[in-house]
């Protein structure tokens, strides 16, 4: 196939957009990578390539008082969070979109507002409420109020999915006399398992990278979640930051993530798209 | 197994009054075929003896006992779907099986009924597979044993051949008729917009019309006397030929009926005249449509096969006691 | 009227498992969302502290507006919708999210443009654009922190190797260059997740519209305003009024980047300092309550004029 020149300076002209954009995206993450490399005083000179491949920061960081207890809170918390989320959300779910009933889009918009919610609003009430319960500085303070968006969003996302589920397969599950609580275990969450999966996984992530109330629902370095104690992060005086180990700590929280969203990226596109555009 | 009744049953979807009052008696073993054409209320009708709908108003009775608000795993029905909604997550066994394991019976009941099923439909080969690797009249099988495993007392078929392709729908329903005969006494009700489906496979049939019920009686009834000009039109292929104005006041009537095969070709003192304007040869027979001056061709049909005879002037002759008189109404005058 | 049985049909079955199955959902998102913002709301009429949640007493609309007559006659006025730094706060909130959700758009559109395109390698741009939303906010953050740094930046460097700059700037400390560097970052991150929903809408648009166009010579860019723009508008406008509310209550990117900045304090970053830092817990609560209230408003007012059909029953 031959070109014209104007054919050839549109093709080389999208290319070159596309570089940019490719470019502009991975790197801040390559250079926190690059950084997080550079040993001692190296980390004060400004390299485009690695010159350096010191593992010192991440020794640092891991050998730091409380770093991987940070990575066990923030594990145990988001996990906990979305398990519970998903284990109202099914139920739920089912109800909103299989059911007919009176009031249904209102309920339904109720929970897409929650979802929308200033966390801000909450944060004062919340406040009092885990001092009340007394879990103020515990992972449960996380768990509680993390739910807030969550479980609006695990509900919203499986809702979309299970309404498009085909509607004579649960009759014909009725038929064979199945109740509703056996048609959502034995036939909707097989079928919903990936939907499941991508829904969990986005909470998750969500969770994961919380902050307004991490930092306030705790107050030691031993409670703190890992966006918290990142942010926390501090070296020996007060004006010399870190850099080196927090690029380190940036990286190892990051890297996991990265990977999980490189693998399910087809499916966390649909599962973005049920719980955005669907309108 | 069971004898239903309807007694002035109504359904409506808000305020649309989809079944208008029907009134039906489904005898004990007998195949009954609801057939009309879309919108007419077929399926709701089916579902609502099923029992995934629940009537408005009125008295629907199995075997005597009022079912009006009845689950439907209780009325000891079965229902073989147009999709065949089978479980895509489940092997045929397990299909088959999902009722009886709902219902708790024991494992070994479950393989001896689910192995009979199979064997009855020739699918014993298929039980390890999942639906996606089956074709689609071995899908209609799975979802047919379904329901025959779940030992039904009333047997629901809606529209279970339109996914089909024509040589595996005529295949189909001859099974389909076979296994009625085969299990005896059970009630078979099914819904079809295929009138020759309704011909073929019922004891009975149900002819129904925005919402209300126009005729119910065997094909032969339906075919040979049917009560109202729509009845007449639906039923039979090709279709009923009517005529109005003069031709019918000709006889007394306001529409007339008559079906192809009853015109003869005759030259002498013929009824009507005509051109031959189309012909059309289906193998067995010749249909021919001949221009008489009415709204639409008279089609005829001639046995066996005739040479050119386009653009020829015939003579045409009903045979008068296969004559349908309609009045104003649409009413046959008997 | 037409009681036949005791028995539950069907319909009535499912509708009571769907209130057994919706309670919990509903009393765990009563508890953590409706029952808090009550209190939050309730704490704005107290002069509730942190030290004492439950000395509070109830003064009314104080803490939003009061009116204090001096001895000598002047009268002044007081609370937060008199307080500069509230305002302060409301005008800089309301600017990053106009100005983001600005380029959020135009760059997300533009992106989904190029991978709705069909070219070697999309599959792999797609994933690479997906890093930046799978970075916590936190940690980009303090990624873009370093990248800006005033001294050892990398940004800083760039520009003045190819001359923008004449010497590096304070990007984050400075006042006039504080709210350009939320802005770099946060639409860095964000743009991937606008540029997701717009190609999602654009991929719903059936090409044979584009083909038919190509046969009649139209010219791209007309294509581009008279048939994909009014396209994927709907969809567009869901993504961009999501983005809104999420940058209206935008805190952890600016608490991080930008600490005690004047220029870049949000209306969630005053609330929670005077909340928790400040011990005037009952004035953020007020400041809270606002926030809430004008989200609220604007969220009633899209759903009303748009006539937004958000909750998907039309599908049905």
């Amino acid at each position: 196939m031959t070109r014209t020149p104007w054919e050839w300076t549109r093709l080389i002209g999208f290319y070159a957009l596309v570089v940019v954009i490719v470019v502009i995206s991975i790197f801040p993450f390559y250079y926190a990578i690059l950084t997080s490399f550079k040993s001692g005083t190296a980390i004060f000179e400004i390299n485009y390539l690695p010159v350096d491949f010191s593992v010192q920061n991440y020794i640092t960081v891991m050998t730091g008082r409380n770093f991987i207890r940070s990575v066990i809170n923030s594990v145990f918390i988001s996990g906990v969070t979305v398990l519970l989320a998903l284990f109202l959300a099914v139920t739920a779910s089912y109800a909103l979109s299989r059911v007919r009933f009176r009031g249904r889009s209102l309920l339904l918009i109720t929970i897409l507002g929650v979802s929308m919610f200033p966390q801000i609003a909450v944060l004062a009430g919340l406040f009092e409420l885990i001092r009340f319960l007394g879990i103020y500085n515990t992972p449960w303070a996380m768990v509680l109020s993390y739910t807030i968006f969550t479980l609006p969003f695990t509900v919203w996302v499986l809702t979309t999915f299970m309404r498009d589920l085909p509607i004579e397969i649960e009759e014909a599950a009725i038929i064979d006399g199945a109740t509703p609580w056996n048609i959502i275990t034995k036939v909707f969450m097989p079928l919903l398992w990936p939907a499941l999966v991508t829904t969990g996984l986005l909470a998750f992530i969500g969770a994961w990278n919380e902050f307004l109330f991490a930092l306030t629902f705790t107050i030691s370095e031993t409670q703190r979640t890992v966006p918290v104690a990142i942010a926390l992060l501090s070296g020996a005086s007060e004006q010399e930051i870190p850099w080196g180990p927090i690029m380190a700590a940036s990286v190892i929280v990051t890297v996991p993530l990265v990977i999980l969203v490189l693998i399910f990226q087809r499916k966390i596109v649909a599962g973005l798209t049920a719980g955005g555009v669907k309108g | 197994m069971a004898e239903i009744i309807l007694k002035n049953v109504t359904k409506s979807f808000g305020q649309i009054e989809v079944i208008k009052g029907v009134d039906l008696l489904i005898k004990k073993g007998e195949f009954m075929v609801f057939v009309g054409p879309s919108g007419c209320g077929k399926s709701t009708m089916l579902r609502l003896i099923s029992g995934l709908e629940s009537i408005t108003t009125g008295e629907m009775t199995f075997d005597g006992e009022v079912v009006n608000n009845v689950i439907p795993s209780k009325r000891g029905v079965a229902m073989v779907f147009q999709s065949y909604a089978l479980y895509p997550h489940m092997n045929v066994y397990n299909n088959m099986a999902f009722g009886m394991k709902l219902a708790k019976s024991g494992t070994g009941d479950i393989k001896q009924r689910v192995e009979e099923a199979a064997k009855l439909l020739q699918i014993e080969h298929l039980l390890d597979r999942l639906p996606k690797q089956l074709s689609g009249g071995q899908r209609q099988r799975v979802a047919i044993g379904r329901a025959i495993v779940r030992d039904p007392r009333v047997f629901l078929f809606d529209e279970p051949l339109s996914n089909l392709d024509a040589a595996l729908r005529v295949a189909t329903r001859l099974e389909i008729a076979k296994l009625h005969h085969d299990m005896g006494d059970v009630t078979m009700i099914y819904v079809t917009h295929d009138q020759v489906e309704a011909m073929t496979l019922a004891d009975r049939i149900c002819v129904l019309r925005d919402g209300y019920v126009e005729q119910v009686g065997t094909p032969s009834e339906l075919y040979e006397k049917p009560d109202s000009i729509f009845v007449a039109g639906f039923i039979g292929s090709p279709k009923m030929n009517f005529l109005e104005g003069e031709f019918a006041d000709a006889f007394d009537c306001s529409t007339l009926g008559i079906r192809s095969e009853h015109i003869d070709f005759c030259d002498e003192n013929p009824v009507w005249q005509g051109e031959v304007v189309h012909t059309e040869d289906v193998g067995s027979d010749n249909y021919i449509f001949v221009e008489i001056g009415s709204k639409e061709p008279l089609i005829v049909r001639s046995p066996g096969r005739k040479g050119s005879v386009y653009g020829m002037k015939v003579g045409l002759k009903p045979q008068d006691q296969h004559l349908h008189r309609f009045n104003r109404e649409g009413r046959p005058i008997r | 009227m037409f009681d036949f049985s005791k028995e539950l049909d069907l319909e009535a079955q499912r509708r009571r498992a769907a209130f057994y199955f919706l309670a919990p959902m509903i009393i765990a998102l009563f508890c953590v969302a409706a029952w808090p913002l009550l209190r939050t709301i309730y704490f704005s009429f107290t002069d509730t502290s942190l030290t004492n949640l439950y000395g509070g007493e109830w003064i009314g609309f104080d803490n939003y507006l009061q009116r204090r007559e001096l001895s000598s006659g002047r009268v002044i006025w007081r609370g937060t919708l008199v307080d500069p730094a509230w305002w302060n706060a409301v005008w800089n909130t309301v600017r990053f999210s106009v100005i983001s959700v600005f380029f959020e758009t135009v760059f997300g559109l533009g992106i989904a443009l190029v991978l709705n395109a069909e070219f070697r390698g999309r599959g792999w741009v797609r994933a690479a654009i997906l890093i930046p939303w799978a970075i916590p906010t936190i940690v980009s953050a303090k990624m873009w922190a370093w990248m800006l740094n005033d001294q050892f930046g990398i940004i800083n460097d760039i520009l003045v190797r190819i001359g923008i700059l004449e010497r590096g700037i304070a990007w984050t400390a400075s006042i006039d260059t504080a709210m350009t560097a939320v802005l770099i970052v946060d639409i860095w991150k964000t743009t991937p997740f606008m540029a997701l929903l717009c190609l999602a809408g654009l991929q719903m648009i059936p090409r044979d519209i584009y083909e038919a166009a190509k046969i009649d010579g139209v010219h791209p860019l007309k294509v581009f305003w008279k048939i994909t723009l009014p396209l994927v508008r709907p969809a567009l406008m869901v993504a961009v009024i999501f983005r809104m509310l999420d940058a209206l209550r935008i805190f952890d990117l600016i608490y991080v980047l930008t600490p005690n900045s004047k220029a870049t304090k949000t209306m969630s970053v005053i609330s929670r300092e005077n909340l928790i830092d400040f011990d005037k817990f009952a004035y953020g609560s007020a400041q809270s309550t606002l926030l809430f209230a004008i989200i609220a408003i604007f969220v009633s007012l899209y759903i009303w004029l748009g006539k937004v059909n958000l909750s998907g029953e039309g599908n049905q």
